[in-house]
């Protein structure tokens, strides 16, 4: 079993996804945190200048929020999965509803229909206020079984 | 008006590439460079960085990393299309993963806004490394014209 497969297996078993989180480059970088304390997986995103787009709003670059919801669907998927596996993403559609304003932002995905091969996986992202969501996504994963 | 039949390349490449990134400090801290621009057309480059890597195993780039990097070029291709310092944000992107980018190599980005509608430009890119026709992601993105906020050069959102 590869390390990231193995630290996946040590998450499911700890409930602690942190190291996992970690171990995934761009996603600490980006800042990303995920929590389980209300039991669905919430990933935050905290603020930091480099993720800003537009300095004169200010507002956070598209991008950063494309990368976080695609995240927060990823991790939503390792954590719903019964058995360790690691999806591969087909494409992603995203909706820019607000501007993101220059604080933390918090995603959650949702699996809408879990194929054979095929899950969607469709996120949310907001700041202070769920009900009023920044942006949302739709991904598409084809998901492997352990090789 | 719209500059399809002055595109000054010399004087406009430059001043996109320093903009670029001295107004949005996101496609800074990616290092986002300017290569190549025209009428509703620009080029981009992300240089490859260990720490946008999506997966440790393979050092293949995280998919925001690409997601970025289309959103950024789609902007900048509605701005050169515009030829007008109007603020943009983007209303939704479409990114389809075609293959894994190849480890520790830059990936390059091209976007052209086909339609500049009143309210809503459409725009489609493709990132690859030698050429389009071996892509690795390809974009479809629309963005809202006129919103709120001073407009930065090339991009906004807001």
């Amino acid at each position: 079993m590869s390390a990231l497969r193995e630290r996946l297996a040590e998450a499911k078993r700890t409930g602690d996804w942190q190291p996992l989180v970690d171990a995934i480059p761009y996603a600490k970088w980006l800042g990303l945190h995920l929590d389980l304390g209300s039991g669905e997986p919430i990933c935050t995103m905290k603020f930091d200048a480099k993720l800003v787009g537009n300095a004169s709003i200010p507002a956070l670059h598209g991008g950063t929020l494309g990368g976080l919801l695609e995240s927060a669907a990823v991790f939503q998927l390792l954590w719903a999965s019964e058995s360790i596996v690691l999806p591969k993403v087909v494409n992603v559609t995203v909706d820019y509803l607000r501007s993101a304003r220059p604080v933390d932002t918090y995603a959650t995905g949702e699996i809408f229909k879990q194929g054979r091969r095929v899950t969607t996986v469709r996120a949310v992202a907001w700041q202070e206020d769920r009900s009023k969501p920044v942006a949302s996504a739709n991904a598409h994963f084809l998901v492997f079984p352990e090789e | 008006m719209r500059g399809e039949m002055e595109f000054d390349r010399e004087r406009v490449l430059p001043m996109l590439d320093t903009g670029f990134r001295q107004m949005v400090p996101h496609n800074a801290a990616l290092n986002l460079q300017v290569l190549d621009c025209g009428p509703g057309m620009v080029v981009l480059s992300l240089p490859w960085a260990e720490h946008l890597v999506g997966n440790p195993e393979t050092g293949v780039l995280h998919g925001g990393a690409i997601s970025s990097l289309l959103d950024a070029c789609g902007g900048a291709s509605v701005f050169l299309k515009m030829m007008a310092p109007t603020p943009i944000a983007t209303l939704d992107l479409r990114i389809d993963y075609l293959k894994p980018a190849t480890p520790r190599r830059d990936v390059i980005a091209k976007a052209e806004c086909y339609k500049l509608g009143r309210n809503v430009a459409f725009v489609r890119g493709l990132a690859y490394h030698d050429t389009t026709d071996d892509p690795i992601a390809a974009l479809s993105a629309t963005f809202m014209l006129s919103t709120k906020g001073a407009a930065v050069v090339p991009r906004s959102r807001g």
